[in-house]
């Protein structure tokens, strides 16, 4: 049984290799058709061996399965694996990666039909999916961290893809330095899992969770801390960074000046969801800090809010849905911070199919509107584009929590552990996620009027070529829309109230912190759940936020004129991002390279190589210039220096 | 018969080659200066495949050993062998060395038989530093090293050449003089001149302090260390490019091997006092080097920048180990910092030389190699970009290239001595990608500026392209299975350390 899912784990991460590795290696040889039909076809093997995998690790239970590829290092005591962790946890995933994958590679034959560069595009989608799909199979800590890496590398590459663009430039370079910031207290969190544990592997660290139970470390003189918080705190640090949290959020709306089917695909659908992930993976280990876990809780509730709030300043079609996404990333990591693993990962499951489905129509949009996001330029587009208005529409009921649309189900999911929680931060938590459902409507139906309903302010030559998008197109939007609509009115019941849940024994909850099972005796069945929504607050929040937002943009827009110089300083802040940005480009760019320059000039230049060393050269010259004169030639001067020391060799003799 | 005289084959081919090269004489024979440059390069390289085949990596004896008496008054004798340490660096030399070699075909064009011969002089002599297991040989090819690269600078250079090879040759050579003292000393100490009688002798601590400095004197300006680091970017700067690969591949390499092989064991007690202060060195050169690295307006001066800061890593895994081991107490979690010191070493030298060479075929088409010159370079020379991106990702530390491995190795070895350790030497994940890729988005990514001659580029070609290739396979290969390379040091390691932590007061 094992070699049969060696095999088939190897068929699923080599597929997409090999097929990015021809693609972008022979991409001249083989042409723009080559390129597509091999990546599709390497992600299509992919995802037909994900079923398979899902089948026998979820549906029939088998597993879970942990192996070992090779040994990538082997130094003393130490042996770090290439290997991979097959259960109901990463199968699942897996499935979802490369699903989305798939869609998005057949999307993009229509959206980057005139590109140049097509071959290079598909490459590197096909080798993101390669490093997601390691990340996510990952049985240990060296073998996550290359696919974590490795996914913010193509992300890099693929936000800069357009690099000629000076803004795409500097957004993929964001994208990195932001990512690299996490990173560092991932590494970090690696190491000390090796220091505590002697050992990389999950299974080891998950078995011997107890050691960190009584070890402290100082960080601070006379400050100790546990172990287990510090080690969850800095792994989650790398969570925030991948996972775009506040304050590491900065990079994500940057990232918008990739082309749109890797917005979908890696900055809403698979990636960003990687630190909510690993957190759910690590879940052993959070729940022995509820330190951090208040400290999950709290930043992934203000991300929710804070970031939905921006949300709403956004003329930028696909920057309303980065924004919205951050959100969305907040409201998993809340739910994760609550306990409600197995939520949180039905956010993301749901998620990803809604929000890749939103940033495919709006790139179907865009593409229509000759690459033009701004939506005071759209309007009135349902006429032209039926298709991607009606699942653009779906996108957004689910993205709203509109029951019984899938993001309903793992949303008020959330939003109910969150409120049942006891750990310390979960009042404030719960505020932000409720406040958020009703920014997410607001922002979300917004964008929504301003692009398909109300006047058209398309511009007369772009109008006259309106029309909907190629097949290739809109067959993966209603590929999305179909999950869009059903995932969790089918999956609340099998992932969430039951036990063990689809999830499994991937997941970990203490029962002091079990919040789910607080929640059992109130489920009475998915149909049951989405009828009672009315009696709700945040379904009434979602509507309301609905009501505002068509309020605000079609029934009478003078009032958000109106509001916006009443409150002038609070659109001032917002418009400014709370200064997030212009903080990090004053003081940490400008600071970085402040400083480097006076350690160049005074300390490098002037005082190590012009006083020390160019100075030690100075002073042989200079002594060398004095002891020359002693050194005439003269004869007459020897004769004297002789005579004198002659006396002077006298004399000290006689006395 | 044969593996008896591989050591010096090794050395001496090389060697022998150059003098034919040099017997050429002017341009007008070139091409004949080429074919016979290309082809001991080519010898010297296939040569190590029956030295990796035939290196036993389960034992830390010295193999393939040569001995004969060379000056038997002083008993100094003509010594070679080769442990787990030395045999990875000899291949390193001559892959180094032919590449350089490659490079050379296309981009040398005046004194070219003048140029390839000082480098395959340099390769031999520095294979003998790598071999000699007698301390007055190492000494010797030690110096004999400096003159070829003096040479290469003093006359390829660019220009400010005259300073940066006077500036390079004292630096280096002040140091080494104390080395020699060190080794006089030893030599009466240990009636021999033999590393490895140096080994066995129990020296007192101010003994041991004074020659852990002479040495440090000596090794620290080659690695280098701060601060006396301030020769590397001028001679990085003025040299030609194959000199640059050199410089950061192999020369530095040398100050790491020689506090591997001198210091640490001979002067244990030494090591073990000073410690903080080599840890403390090594995190400056990380961390504040990074910082100048940043800030940099030529990109052969970022680079060698990034060389020290990287450089700084192998120190600090060397050093960590006394600390590992006070507290752990445990000797087997000492091993991952060092390897991953030697890890470093050798992939410092892939990515880092690749880059040079990058920098090298731009400077040769536009004649700058400041960052403001140029604009949008992937543009015209897409094939060239994406060859420097893997070799930048590798300077950055990203896993799956060999930049990744030694320095994981080093912070997780660091996260045991210390919390805040790891977390200065972690600053590289930072500070490595921004002035990395801060200089490629300004160089590669960004509009083509009209008129800047970037729109006249030429994407490489032929020989270029096969040393890039090369390259890539290196970076790669050591980045997906360090195993590789792990497996021989392991025995030799192991046989060092031990040496390198017992008391000897």
């Amino acid at each position: 049984m094992i070699e049969v899912i060696k095999n088939l784990c190897l068929g699923i991460v080599l597929a997409p290799l090999a097929a990015a590795l021809i693609a972008g290696l022979l991409g001249k040889v083989i042409g723009r058709k080559g390129a597509h039909s091999i990546t599709i076809l390497g992600v299509l093997i992919a995802f037909i061996l994900s079923l398979f995998i899902f089948n026998y690790t979820v549906l029939d239970n088998f597993g879970p399965f942990n192996f070992n590829l090779y040994t990538w290092v082997h130094s003393g005591s130490y042996k770090f694996h290439v290997g991979f962790l097959v259960d109901n946890l990463s199968a699942t995933m897996i499935l979802l990666v490369t699903f989305v994958s798939l869609l998005v590679h057949v999307y993009s034959i229509g959206y980057m039909a005139d590109d140049p560069d097509y071959q290079r595009f598909f490459a590197y989608m096909s080798a993101f999916t390669f490093a997601m799909l390691m990340l996510v199979l990952a049985n240990n800590f060296a073998t996550l961290f290359f696919g974590w890496e490795g996914v913010g590398l193509i992300s890099y590459l693929l936000i800069g893809f357009w690099f000629t663009k000076p803004t795409a430039a500097f957004g993929s370079l964001k994208a990195f330095i932001a990512n690299r910031v996490g990173d560092m207290g991932m590494i970090l969190g690696i190491a000390a899992i090796l220091t505590y544990f002697n050992s990389l592997s999950y299974k080891v660290v998950f078995a011997h969770k107890a050691i960190l139970l009584n070890q402290t470390i100082m960080l601070i003189p006379g400050l100790h801390w546990q172990a287990a918080t510090v080690t969850c705190i800095l792994l989650f640090i790398g969570a925030m960074g991948k996972s775009a949290q506040m304050p590491l959020h900065v990079w994500l709306p940057e990232s918008m000046e990739g082309p749109t089917p890797i917005s979908a695909m890696i900055h809403a659908a698979t990636m960003v969801t990687a630190g909510v992930y690993m957190v759910a993976r690590f879940s052993p280990l959070f729940e022995m800090s509820q330190v951090a876990l208040s400290v999950v809780l709290v930043i992934g509730a203000t991300t929710c809010l804070f970031c939905g709030l921006l949300g709403i300043f956004q003329n930028d079609i696909k920057r309303v849905i980065a924004y919205s996404t951050l959100s969305q990333l907040g409201y998993m990591m809340a739910g994760v911070g609550a306990s409600a693993f197995s939520a949180g990962m039905f956010h993301l499951f749901t998620h990803g199919c809604f929000k890749a489905l939103l940033f495919l129509a709006a790139g179907s949009v865009i593409v229509a509107n000759h690459h033009n996001q701004d939506m005071r330029k759209m309007g009135g587009l349902y006429r032209y584009m039926p298709i991607t208005y009606v699942t653009f529409l779906i996108g957004a009921l689910a993205l709203s929590a509109i029951p019984p649309f899938a993001g309903f189900y793992s949303k008020d999911t959330i939003i109910d552990a969150v409120k049942v929680s006891t750990i310390p931060g979960a009042t404030y938590a719960y505020a932000c996620v409720l406040l958020g459902a009703l920014v997410t409507a607001l922002y979300t139906f917004r964008a929504f009027f301003l692009t398909f309903h109300g006047e058209n302010n398309v511009p007369a030559e772009i109008k006259a070529h309106l029309r909907e998008s190629p097949w290739v197109m809109t067959v993966p939007l209603i590929l999305l829309a179909i999950p869009s609509v059903l995932l969790g009115f089918v999956l609340i019941k099998p992932m969430i109230y039951t036990v063990p849940g689809l999830l499994g024994g991937s997941l970990t909850v203490v029962p002091q912190f079990n919040v789910i099972a607080m929640m059992m005796p109130d489920f009475h069945g998915a149909l049951a759940m989405a009828l009672h929504a009315g009696m709700t607050l945040p379904f009434w929040l979602a509507v309301a936020g609905i009501v505002l937002a068509w309020y605000f943009t079609l029934k009478n827009p003078g009032v958000a004129v109106v509001l916006k110089q009443r409150f002038a300083f609070v659109y001032w802040i917002m418009i400014n991002k709370y200064g997030f940005d212009d903080f990090n480009q004053i003081v940490l760019v400008r600071g970085t390279r402040r400083i480097g320059a006076i350690l160049l000039n005074w300390f490098d230049m002037s005082f190590i190589d012009g006083f020390l060393v160019n100075g030690s050269g100075r002073l042989i010259g200079w002594a060398s210039k004095i002891m020359r004169h002693l050194q005439t030639g003269y004869l007459y001067h020897y004769a004297f220096a002789m005579i004198i020391g002659l006396f002077v060799f006298v004399g000290w003799r006689l006395l | 018969m044969f593996p008896h005289i591989l050591l010096s084959l090794l050395i001496w081919i090389p060697v022998l080659a150059g003098i034919l090269v040099l017997m050429t004489g002017g341009d007008e024979n070139a091409t004949i200066a080429r074919g016979i440059a290309l082809t001991a390069a080519i010898i010297s390289f296939l040569l190590c495949l029956p030295l990796y085949l035939l290196f036993n990596a389960n034992s830390y004896a010295m193999q393939f050993n040569e001995f004969l008496p060379w000056i038997s008054v002083f008993n100094i004798n003509y010594a070679l062998g080769v442990d787990g340490i030395s045999v990875p660096m000899i291949i390193l030399t001559n892959f180094t060395s032919l590449i350089v070699i490659i490079a050379a075909l296309e981009a040398i064009k005046y004194k070219v038989a003048q140029y390839l011969s000082a480098f395959l002089i340099m390769q031999g002599m520095m294979v003998g530093v790598f071999v000699a297991t007698d301390s007055l040989l190492f000494y010797v090819f030690w110096e004999a090293m400096l003159i070829p690269m003096y040479i290469c600078i003093g006359v390829w250079g660019g220009k400010n050449r005259s300073y940066a090879s006077i500036k390079f040759f004292i630096y280096t050579f002040i140091g080494s003089a104390l080395m020699l003292i060190a080794l006089l000393y030893l030599r009466l100490q240990a009636n021999s001149f033999l590393i490895s009688s140096f080994y066995t002798l129990d020296l007192p601590l101010t003994v041991q302090i004074l020659i852990f400095l002479a040495f440090f004197a000596a090794f620290a300006v080659k690695v280098p260390m701060w601060p006396f680091h301030t020769w590397l970017p001028d001679a990085h700067t003025e040299a030609p490019a194959g000199g640059s690969v050199i410089l950061a591949a192999l020369m530095l390499k040398m100050g790491v091997y020689g506090f591997i092989r001198f210091s640490m064991p001979i002067t244990p007690d030494a090591s073990l006092i000073l410690s903080w202060l080599m840890i403390t060195l090594g995190l400056i050169a990380i961390v504040y080097v990074a910082y100048i690295a940043i800030v940099q307006t030529d990109m052969k001066r970022l680079i060698a920048y990034s060389s020290i800061s990287h450089m700084g890593f192998a120190i600090l895994g060397c050093f960590l180990v006394y600390s590992i081991l006070r507290i752990t107490g445990n000797y087997h979690d000492a091993y991952l910092s060092i390897e991953g010191a030697v890890v470093q070493m050798i992939s410092h030298a892939f990515g880092s030389g690749a880059m040079f060479i990058g920098v090298g075929i731009l400077y040769d088409q536009l004649g700058s190699r400041l960052i403001k010159d140029y604009s949008g370079v992937a543009k015209t020379m897409p094939v060239f970009a994406a060859f420097f991106m893997l070799f930048a990702m590798s300077n950055v530390g990203l896993p799956g290239t060999s930049g990744f491995v030694g320095e994981f190795m080093i912070i997780l070895s660091a996260y045991q001595a210390h919390f805040w350790v790891a977390f200065l030497a972690a600053s590289t994940l930072i500070l490595g990608a921004a002035y990395t890729l801060w200089m490629y988005k300004r160089v590669f990514f960004c509009p083509v500026v009209a008129g800047s001659g970037v729109e006249k580029l030429k994407d490489i070609r032929s020989s270029n392209l096969v040393v890039f290739i090369l390259l890539a396979i290196g970076v790669i290969w050591i980045g997906v299975y360090p195993e590789w390379l792990l497996h021989l040091l392991h025995a030799s390691v192991d046989h060092l350390l031990h040496i390198s932590i017992q008391q000897r007061l």
